[in-house]
């Protein structure tokens, strides 16, 4: 089943550096082929920070990983990403190795499972730069030492002949954000950079994103669970549930008037210093692959279900000035 | 680093320590007279009195125990209750071939495990990674005595490639004692390569599943330097440890095809040995044998420590 | 004081154990996923065989193993003789089934005594840990340290020989890995929310061991029993091929292919087909114990 979105937001102006069109992403199982990212669209601006929200099993880490087509079989995938027009899912391994980690870069949760534990850190640093820069060794190794000093790494000389376990999460997360960034990509795609992380690192963590996405011009796409991250960091936030994207829309527009009943009760859920004691929930589990209900996705647990939400299924529509939502009752109104 | 290298010394001293009590323990449940024994045929009273009393025969078992100790760490092993020769001089004479058996048969086997466990990892699943640990069980499971048998019915009977029996020291005549060691390591080295292919194979496979492999390609890291140089270095590491660990294995494996191929080694000695119940042989000989795997033990987790930079860097 | 409690209030076994079964239903399950490893199934059906063979030997076995002159010496296969003579006249055929016997009974029942003692030691020293930990552990890297054929052969020069003597030699070979097994995966139950809440209500030790961590490491243990099965076989026949088995005229499948070596040139058939069965029966064993693996424990699947 096709889906059309009838309008896009007023995001970005010039021609996106991200573009993704009805990507869906395929497991093949016994029981037949399995979709855990479903026709999802957006798209990412030059310079723009752009979040990827939803629950764990959303489909978001997905998506994130199969713009650099890291997706391995039996998972399959189908659509078009776009990165200034080049359809990233049309090109074979070798043309984009030369891509990844030059002109687009990921970074992932686990930052201490992310460096492989036998390579000093200077040297894998130097091995991505050797990969994609035409440097000799000697300016790459003196590039690697001014990385781990922008990204905030203290004693970088000693420190560039570490191995990764020597390092605690939020430092080796600065690492991987300076591989990151080593040979300044237009696009960062970090998924849950900050979830395996201490709060305290993760608001320097975070800043450390912001800082470098503006001195370099670089766009992000952040994938968090966290809606409060997102709201911090991000110019526009797309919120996905079941595989599907359900609402998308300026930060600021989102939370002045979320449009999907969804999106509406993840911020209620969201802990404020004055709200008393109680945390709030979503009744309910997000339903698995093979169980999806009919009609609309989140029907069960909505609270403002109607009739033809358990029949039909919402296509995104206008919800508000650049905010669209996938909703029966957006719009009714 | 220097902490685990103190606690594994430590260790392997009460390893030995307890393989003394054990080794002692057995001779001395051996039924018989051993100072009877020892003497042989140069039996008189008063050398028996005097053996007796030397070995402390006539004192505790604990102090029975010291005595044979102290003589075991100064080199002394005893003589031949036979023909009175040096044991030390027969163990080493023995141990030389069954070492540079075992040797060879590692060679032989790591040169055919590794690339089988690799392909078979890289093609998961495909008729290469079917085929290949289905030889390695079939190999691993093959008796090795039998396995050297057949090959020596195939290779020296019928083909008259190889010679069936004899042995010279590769050291002093590296073709003849190499050609001489062809069929033997390949008997026990094949055994050796089907166990450690499949463990390549899992290890690599593990590894490939990580996420600093995933992490890599997601940097631009191509297919080849992901598997050969990412991966590897992290799969080989227990690799390495398991590949030393199996020394004991092909010791004791190294004991049934020198019968076979009537290679002069430690297995022929004591088997002859226990035969003619010349029992200081076979301790000499066991104690020279579980010597050196536990030695081997030791260097293989040292190893271990210097390739994993989470211990060799604290 | 405790013992009321114990017997009704906590449950004869723990749940989300890796191996802990309960029921008609787990066990069909189990079934499904082992009969999908088709090596498993064919290593299954290899020693079904040889039980089978070895427990109506004396129905299928055509002659007497031991009576000499049954047939010409050194002949190949034929009519009367299916695996044909060895250089005695004696029927292979019936040498091999009644082969079986023996490979079988040694290698269960050595596993078998080298198991009990072994995870007793091993359930010991990792739920009482310190001392005794360190006293049982140590005499284990002992014994560890010597290759199988040597400590047996060692034990064979004090004991003697014979097949008892095999087995208790083979068995005590075993001990050592058994107890390592049991204890590592003991001192991760010992950990468990279950073994807690039993100490704390009073349970004693033995009965804690007993009841709740013995169910709980059993799976691994399993799988050990029956991939050490295989080399227990090995172990004997190669014992057995060193003239240090059962004396003559007991049809073992080791001594009959260290028999037939000095005919490899006319009649190598008399070491060969012992051999072949020896080999069928391991690579059975060792499909049947990599497939019990893989069932059983599932951190162990690739």
């Amino acid at each position: 089943m096709r889906r059309v979105t009838e309008e896009r937001p007023a995001g970005p102006g010039p021609e996106p550096v991200l573009d993704v069109r009805d990507l869906v992403v395929e497991f093949a199982t016994e029981d037949g082929p399995l979709r855990a990212v479903d026709h999802v669209s957006f798209s990412v601006g030059r310079g723009e920070i752009v979040g990827l929200v939803g629950e764990s099993g959303a489909g978001k880490t997905l998506t994130s990983e199969a713009i650099l087509g890291l997706i391995r079989p039996p998972g399959r995938v189908s659509g078009a990403v776009r990165f200034r027009g080049l359809d990233l899912l049309a090109l074979d391994e070798a043309t984009l190795a030369r891509i990844r980690g030059k002109d687009i870069a990921m970074i992932f949760q686990n930052p201490g499972a992310s460096l492989n534990p036998v390579f000093r850190v200077g040297d894998q640093l130097v091995e991505t730069m050797a990969l994609h820069l035409g440097e000799g060794r000697g300016a790459l190794r003196r590039r690697a030492l001014e990385i781990l000093t922008r990204v905030g790494i203290p004693s970088a000389a000693a420190r560039v002949r570490d191995y990764p376990h020597q390092f605690s999460g939020g430092m080796a997360q600065r690492v991987m954000i300076g591989m990151g960034v080593a040979c300044a990509p237009a696009l960062l795609v970090a998924d849950e950079p900050t979830t395996a992380l201490d709060v305290t690192i993760q608001a320097q963590v975070l800043s450390l994103i912001r800082r470098l996405a503006r001195e370099l011009g670089m766009a992000v796409l952040l994938v968090s669970h966290d809606l409060g991250i997102v709201s911090q960091m991000c110019h526009r936030v797309i919120v996905m549930y079941a595989g599907r994207v359900v609402e998308e829309a300026s930060v600021a527009a989102v939370f002045r008037a979320p449009a999907h009943p969804y999106t509406r009760a993840l911020i209620a859920c969201l802990p404020g210093l004055d709200d008393g004691n109680r945390l709030g929930a979503i009744p309910g589990v997000m339903p698995g692959l093979k169980a999806l209900p009919r009609g609309c996705r989140f029907h069960p647990r909505c609270g403002v279900a109607e009739a033809r939400c358990a029949t039909e299924e919402p296509v995104l529509r206008p919800a508000g000035a650049g905010q669209i939502a996938a909703c029966h009752l957006v719009g009714a109104r | 680093m220097l902490r685990f290298l103190l606690s594994r010394s430590g260790q392997t001293l009460a390893v030995l320590f307890t393989v003394s009590v054990i080794i002692f323990a057995l001779m001395r449940m051996i039924p018989g007279d051993p100072v009877l024994m020892m003497l042989g045929d140069d039996f008189t009273q008063a050398a028996y009195d005097r053996l007796r009393a030397q070995l402390g025969f006539d004192r505790s078992i604990v102090v029975q125990y010291l005595i044979w100790l102290q003589a075991i760490l100064g080199g002394d092993l005893g003589d031949s209750y036979l023909n009175h020769e040096r044991v030390s001089r027969l163990v080493w004479d023995a141990f030389l071939p069954t070492l540079s058996l075992v040797v060879a048969s590692m060679l032989v086997g790591i040169l055919v495990a590794v690339p089988s466990g690799i392909v078979a990892a890289m093609r998961k699943g495909s008729a290469w990674d079917w085929g290949s640990m289905g030889f390695a069980i079939f190999v691993y499971s093959m008796p090795s005595f039998w396995k050297g048998i057949v090959l020596i019915w195939i290779f020296s009977v019928h083909l008259r490639w190889f010679p069936a029996v004899g042995y010279v020291h590769p050291w002093e005549n590296f073709w003849e004692g190499s050609w001489r060691l062809v069929l033997p390591a390949i008997t026990l080295g094949t055994f050796f390569s089907g166990l450690v292919a499949r463990i390549i194979r899992s290890s690599l496979l593990e590894v490939l599943d990580q996420d600093y492999i995933k992490a890599a390609r997601a940097r631009g890291v191509r297919r080849a330097a992901l598997v050969y140089r990412h991966a590897l270095a992290n799969a080989m590491i227990p690799v390495v440890t398991v590949i030393g660990l199996q020394f004991g294995t092909l010791l004791g494996g190294a004991v049934l095809t020198e019968t076979v191929f009537g290679i002069p080694g430690m297995g022929r000695l004591t088997v002859a040995a226990i035969l003619n119940r010349d029992y200081a042989i076979v301790q000499g000989a066991i104690l020279v044998g579980v010597l050196a795997v536990v030695v081997v033990n030791l260097a293989v987790d040292l190893t271990y420590a210097f390739l994993n930079p989470r211990i060799r860097v604290a | 004081m405790a013992r009321p409690l114990d017997a009704e209030v906590l449950p004869a076994q723990a749940p989300a154990a890796a191996g802990a079964p309960s029921g008609a239903g787990a066990a069909r399950r189990w079934w499904r996923r082992f009969a999908r490893n088709r090596g498993a199934v064919f290593g299954l059906a290899v020693f079904l065989a040889i039980v089978l063979m070895a427990l109506f030997a004396d129905v299928l076995a055509p002659y007497d193993p031991v009576i000499q002159g049954v047939g010409p010496a050194n002949e190949g296969p034929s009519w009367a003789h299916w695996a044909g003579t060895d250089s005695f006249g004696r029927d292979m055929l019936s040498r091999i089934v009644y082969g079986a016997r023996i490979a079988l009974v040694v290698g269960i029942v050595a596993v078998l005594l080298a198991m009990i003692v072994g995870v007793t030691l091993g359930l010991v020293a990792g739920y009482y840990g310190g001392a005794v930990d360190a006293v049982i552990m140590r005499v284990m890297d002992g014994l560890f340290a010597f290759p199988i054929i040597i400590l047996a052969i060692a034990m064979m020069a004090v004991m003697g020989f014979g097949v008892k003597n095999v087995i208790i030699a083979v068995a005590v070979g075993f001990i050592a890995p058994f107890a390592r097994v049991t204890r590592a995966d003991v001192l991760a139950v010992k950990e468990e929310p279950y073994v807690e809440a039993a100490r704390l209500a009073g349970v004693s030790g033995p009965a804690i061991i007993a009841r709740h961590v013995l169910p709980n490491v059993l799976a691994p243990i399993i799988v050990q029993a029956a991939l050490r099965v295989s080399g227990a076989i090995i172990t004997e026949s190669g014992l057995s091929f060193l003239g240090l088995g059962p004396p003559p005229p007991t049809p073992v499948w080791g001594s009959m292919i260290a028999e037939g070596r000095n005919f490899i040139v006319m009649a190598p058939h008399v070491s060969t087909i012992p051999g072949i069965a020896l080999m069928v029966t391991i690579v059975g064993l060792n499909l049947l114990g990599d497939g019990l693996r893989d069932t059983l424990d599932p951190r162990l699947r690739r």
